[in-house]
């Protein structure tokens, strides 16, 4: 091992095609004879469908077909549920629909054109004539008896209720000096917004009876079951293709209406056929994320310790259910007392239909609605008690290096608090900043310094905790010439794992990087996998390659050993050799390759060859945590707020590309600052959608971010061998509460609370218009 | 109708619609797939090509109206003997992408930019990007590969 | 995405393309850097018959000094605004609302003559228009007229053109000697558009006082105004920092200011008030230099 690779900045494989251009996006790829969708989708948020005219749109130019959701029935699957949740309410979720249209987007018919010109014209010849009924978009009123009901058959807008509770409430209640406060926070919805919008290209070869899915997902392996399901197809029969997928942030952890009818119009046809969704089509009907209404209840003792957490989560699901819907607000519960030692904590959650798209998984799911609750949870403390916030959070910090279980369950696997916020206080200068902060005050400036110390719930997961799963599949395959093949049943679409997985293998087999290639994403050619999400892939998915690795190190220990004539335990790799520790005896790698492939003296009961697979079974989540502090200027006259500095000091674990680890956060903090002020993603009251094109919707531009300061800390995780936790929703998850209590603080000397996201110039205006508070 | 257009040096005259937009002459029948697609109201930058030795949104224009152009898509950035143009570089040099879709139109953009002021600060670097969306890296390694670029070519833009 | 078919038209001469505006009438659409029609038809919002492209119409592409005036073709785009020495040196409200405008790949191919006769309500041109009393050329089969530009903002997305009539060329007056000019906006956060913009012209006299001060402002109402109130405290007085702001505060005042998801109608009224103070300080402050 005497290249050191891990740890480095390797510069990415993935690159030299996709700064060229060169890369294969879904869209990029040219079949012959391929057809082209377009779909007919619901104006309305919620509607009979009363007919459907298909005889104007028929006689377009270039069509080969229309498909409503009465030819489907019965011919393709429903859209699938994965989340397992007692008592959940799942209601039928055709590809296309069937009768009623509960939200805007929904598609209701599909044409088969020559070219996606023609596929567009024709569908808008479409006529669907609709008799519309009430909306259900506000979640106070959709619990309310006179509601209107997404889904008149289940009684109810209610899909679920679940309860956590843990820790001893009577203690609580039988402290005197406890207090009480009341706050409602709303996590508002958002569009993921990948760059690349979704999209599918499917082929169904009559001769051979196969169908191959392109699409850009970040489950290859898990759409190719569903999608054989839906289809009834023999699964060994479908092969799925994730090629570059340009961004997904959870959008496309899942199985969609459109990659089911593109499988079913393949078959009808025996043609290619493609769909690639608009940016219009992207914000109505791929997955949104967060969306939910919090109502806490903080107890704590005057000295500044929070003995007890109450919230009432109440969480916008959308009309149906996606992959995982139900499952992400059930993450914020686990999640909810962060990084601090509360003892007692009771969550219900209510799972709402509501006439929208479905919430989903977006990067963090759940966990930076946790994260957002108790860290403003710890800012609304301290400014009851008049507390500095770095002080409130000491009080309520585990010990380092404790383990304990917290009141809701969880138990973390490596905590030291203490140190990630000592170091952030230092990068950032933060007594410093706190004097600037008086200073400008008294010149009419505001400044704003704000906070947050998270942990995260990360490397999803174990088997028992998820619903299809939570190992992850890794193959190493060596050549006959000396090469490295990996295969890694992940799916990662922009996180660089072709990088850092053969950083892992080439330095394990002392063979140069450039000697390993790593594939993921093709299903005939990568034996199983989940996928991509959940901060697992290298956590989960590079382990089971160093542990495939590790395979393929015995095997070729012992085969060199066999014909050096010494013990296989004496074996290292490095240089390109196998030799023992002192090189006395020694051979090339590319020989002992030749004794695995030629087979000609190989010892007794060893197989000729050289693949290993390994299917890594996770003992535990990893817990990654962080301490941020961003920094923050209110103009006083509009109310605007810009940004001046973001600190971030992160622990991951184990770094394998500090390069690929900055890159990951910076996106993430990206996200999360895009949460905290600009973002949301709103329907109206009679729920169209108001957000529905990147002129509505904003997304953080470069000129609006400042310059991002990151350190790390490196404190392995025990839950795997490579010591590594997973860090591609950290920044998002620390993120968005930083920014927020920053603002806060500016605004203190107004007397300001809460202010619900995103802290647009007009409601920070509000407050400043309120004039100076009053001297308590 | 009949175009004549130039893209990447080479010529070529097709008969399109008039309605093509230019992205997808270029991507369709042109065959370029480098350039791409990520809106359709001329935010996300996606589709940046230079037009002439511009910078433009080929999503926001007809084919028809490069009739008789140059066009440099992002295919055209690299040299024939393989070497990389120093914006190219930089982006692998400074981690300047993760999934790569924003990329291309960033890249032509950042070229624009150095054309016209080839030793930016980072904040006229940042306001250069204000067309191009990248919802991956937060932008600052975007932002540090166009500073590698902008010292290796020490102000010339060839 | 995909626009609806149309009919191509890309005359060579603006004597052609009058004569197929008149005959095509209100079935044509006029694209110049098609900024502002494109993405209307790719949500198929439009839905033109034909559409007559401008682009080769290089005699609209200019522009330059005439007697104490400066003249711009309705082509110029708004990196040639942005970039014009001309333009920098004797009128630079336009240079500096130019550069204000989208992004550098919307500056390249979007134009002046092109985006006035949108009138976008949240454009920033029209504000600078107003602020310069323009003079706005429009040409058609029939012959031509001048239209002030006071004149030619009729309301929401329409301007004074006739069916028929090509906006060709846009006259300004240079900046005077003891002048100054500003163009302050609150960019929407998405769009990049105005959310409140206001373009100010101010001359002092020798004394010091508020000879002549001109106000546009774009993105609070329906249509782009002149903020008319605000002049008339200000014409003739000096401009202490306490007038500047009582005056201001009358920025919208007779507007019924527009409200959407990110302002309000009275959150756009008080950034009006910001906005022109804003942009009158600096005004004032290249004046006095």
């Amino acid at each position: 091992m005497s290249v050191k690779l891990l740890g480095e900045r390797i510069k990415r494989k993935e690159d030299p095609r996709l700064i060229q251009g060169r890369g294969h996006y879904v869209d990029d790829l040219p079949l012959c004879n391929m057809l082209y969708l377009a779909f007919v989708r619901s104006p309305h948020a919620h509607a009979q469908i009363k007919s459907i005219q298909l005889e104007e749109a028929r006689k377009m130019p270039g069509v080969g077909a229309i498909y409503t959701g009465k030819d489907l029935d019965g011919r393709l699957g429903l859209i699938p549920c994965a989340a397992g949740i007692e008592g959940l309410k799942i209601p039928d979720h055709p590809c296309l629909a069937l009768g009623r249209v509960r939200y805007v987007g929904e598609p209701v018919a599909v044409v088969v054109a020559n070219n996606r010109y023609q596929a567009a014209d024709a569908a808008a010849k479409v006529e669907v004539d609709y008799n519309a009924l009430p909306a259900v978009v506000d979640m106070d009123r959709a619990v309310a008896p006179s509601s209107p009901l997404v889904h008149e058959s289940l009684g109810d807008n209610m899909a679920f209720v679940a309860k956590l509770e843990g820790g001893d409430w009577k203690a609580v209640e039988a402290d005197a000096s406890v207090k009480v406060l009341k706050q409602r926070l709303v996590n508002q919805r958002l569009a993921p917004l990948s760059m690349e919008t979704r999209g599918v290209v499917a082929s169904y070869s009559p001769g051979e009876d196969t169908l191959t899915v392109w699409s850009s997902t970040q489950i290859p392996h898990l759409l190719k079951t569903q999608l054989a399901v839906m289809t009834g197809t023999d699964e060994a029969r479908v092969r799925v293709i994730a090629p570059e997928v340009g961004g997904a942030f959870g959008s496309k952890l899942n199985v969609y209406a459109e990659e089911g009818v593109a499988c079913f119009v393949s078959r009808q046809f025996g043609q290619p056929v493609k769909w690639i969704e608009s940016r219009r089509e992207n914000l109505m009907a791929t997955i949104h994320g967060r969306d939910q209404i919090d109502d806490l209840e903080i107890y704590y003792r005057p000295d500044g310790k929070v003995v007890g957490l109450k919230c009432r989560i109440l969480a916008d699901l959308g009309a149906y259910h996606q992959l995982l819907t139900p499952a992400i607000p059930t993450l914020t519960a686990l999640m909810i007392l962060g990084s601090y030692n509360i003892p007692a904590v009771f969550v219900e959650t209510k799972g709402l239909f509501t006439n929208k798209m479905a919430t989903d998984a977006y990067r963090g799911a759940g966990r930076p609605e946790a994260t957002y609750i108790i860290e403003r949870v710890m800012d609304l403390v301290a400014l009851e008690l008049k507390l500095d916030p770095v002080e409130i959070r000491l009080k309520n910090f585990p010990p380092p290096g404790k383990d304990i279980v917290l009141a809701t369950g969880v138990s973390y696997d490596t905590d030291n608090y203490q140190k990630t916020l000592k170091k952030v206080l230092t990068l950032s200068s933060y007594k410093k900043l706190r004097r600037e902060q008086a200073r400008l005050r008294k010149k009419g400036k505001y400044l704003g310094i704000g906070l947050s110390t998270y942990v995260e719930i990360c490397a999803m997961g174990p088997s028992s905790r998820m619903p299809a799963g939570g190992w992850e599949s890794g193959t190493v395959r060596v050549e006959p010439t000396g090469k490295v093949t990996v295969l890694s049943g992940t799916s990662p679409h922009g996180q660089g794992e072709e990088t850092s997985f053969a950083q892992i293998v080439a330095e394990e087999l002392g063979v140069p990087y450039d000697d390993v290639t790593v594939y993921h994403g093709d299903t005939n050619q990568v034996p199983m996998g989940i996928g991509t999400f959940g901060s697992r892939t290298t956590a989960v998915g590079g382990t089971a390659i160093y542990l495939a690795t590790q395979r393929i190190k015995r095997k070729m220990a012992r085969l060199a050993a066999h014909k050096l004539g010494v013990k296989p335990g004496e074996m290292v790799f490095r240089d390109g050799k196998v030799e023992r520790e002192d090189g006395s005896k020694s051979m090339k790698f590319a020989e002992v390759v030749g004794e695995a492939y030629f087979a000609k003296q190989l010892p007794s009961g060893v197989e000729p060859g050289l693949v290993e697979n390994f299917v890594f079974e996770p003992p535990n989540y990893t817990y990654p945590f962080g301490a941020h502090v961003a920094v923050v200027e209110v103009d006083g006259e509009t109310g605007e707020v810009s940004l001046r500095n973001y600190y971030a000091v992160d622990d991951c674990g184990r770094i394998l590309n500090p390069m690929l680890v900055d890159g990951q956060i910076h996106g993430g903090l990206a996200q999360g600052i895009g949460q905290a002020l600009w973002e949301e993603h709103v329907y109206d009251e009679n729920g169209q959608l108001l957000t529905g094109t990147l002129m509505d919707c904003a997304v953080p531009k470069a000129h609006q971010l400042c310059w991002f300061e990151t350190a790390n800390t490196e404190t392995r995780t025990p839950v795997n061998p490579l010591g590594v936790k997973g860090v591609g929703e950290a920044g998002t998850i620390g993120s968005t509460p930083a920014i927020v209590n920053a603002v806060i603080d500016a605004l203190q000397p107004f007397g300001a609370r809460h202010l619900d996201m995103p802290l647009k110039p007009e409601k920070v205006w509000r407050i400043l218009k309120q004039g100076p508070a009053q001297a308590a | 109708m009949n175009i004549r257009v130039r893209i990447n040096g080479a010529a070529r005259e097709d008969e399109v619609e008039p309605r093509l937009l230019l992205v997808h002459y270029l991507r369709d029948v042109a065959g370029l797939t480098g350039t791409h697609i990520g809106c359709e109201t001329s935010i996300c930058g996606a589709c940046t090509v230079l037009m002439n030795g511009e910078a433009v949104k080929s999503c926001t224009l007809l084919a028809v109206q490069a009739d008789g152009a140059e066009i440099t898509t992002i295919e055209g950035l690299t040299a024939e003997d393989g070497r990389l143009h120093p914006l190219q570089q930089g982006f692998w040099e400074e981690h300047g992408l993760q999934c790569g879709f924003c990329t291309p139109g960033m890249i032509l953009a950042a070229h624009q930019l150095l054309s016209r002021n080839p030793r930016p600060s980072r904040s006229e670097i940042r306001r250069a990007l204000e067309g191009n969306l990248c919802r991956c890296t937060g932008y600052q390694h975007i932002v540090k590969a166009i500073e590698w670029a902008a010292e290796k070519m020490g102000g010339s833009t060839s | 995405m995909i626009p609806e078919p149309f009919e191509y038209h890309a005359p060579h001469s603006l004597a052609e393309a009058t004569r197929l505006a008149s005959e095509l009438g209100e079935q044509a659409k006029l694209l110049a850097g098609g900024h502002s029609l494109l993405p209307m038809m790719k949500l198929r919002l439009a839905a033109p018959r034909h559409v007559i492209d401008l682009g080769h119409l290089q005699e609209l592409r200019y522009i330059r000094e005439a007697e104490e005036k400066i003249e711009i073709g309705a082509l110029a785009t708004h990196f040639q605004i942005e970039s014009s020495a001309l333009l920098n040196e004797k009128c630079p409200l336009l240079a500096d609302t130019a550069r204000e405008i989208g992004d550098p790949q919307v500056r390249n191919r979007g134009t002046l003559g092109g985006s006035l006769a949108h009138a976008d309500p949240a454009g920033d041109w029209p504000a600078a228009m107003l602020a310069l009393d323009a003079e706005l050329q429009a040409v058609s089969a029939q012959g031509e007229r001048w239209i002030a530009a006071r004149d030619f903002f009729v309301g929401l997305m329409s301007t004074a053109l006739a069916p028929g009539e090509i906006l060709a060329t846009i006259r300004v007056p240079t900046l005077p000697a003891r002048s100054g000019d500003a163009y302050f906006k609150f960019r929407h956060p998405a769009s990049g558009f105005a959310v409140v913009g206001a373009a100010v012209r101010v001359k002092l006299s020798e004394a010091g006082h508020i000879e002549q001060v001109a106000i546009g402002v774009t993105g609070v109402g329906a249509k782009a105004y002149r903020a008319a109130d605000v002049e008339r405290e200000l014409v003739g007085k000096s401009p202490t920092a306490r007038r500047l702001v009582e005056a201001a505060a009358h920025a919208a005042d007779g507007v019924e200011p527009n409200a959407d998801l990110f302002a309000s109608a009275e959150y756009r009224h008080h950034l009006a008030a910001v906005y022109v103070r804003q942009a009158l300080e600096r005004a004032l402050e290249k004046a006095r230099a």
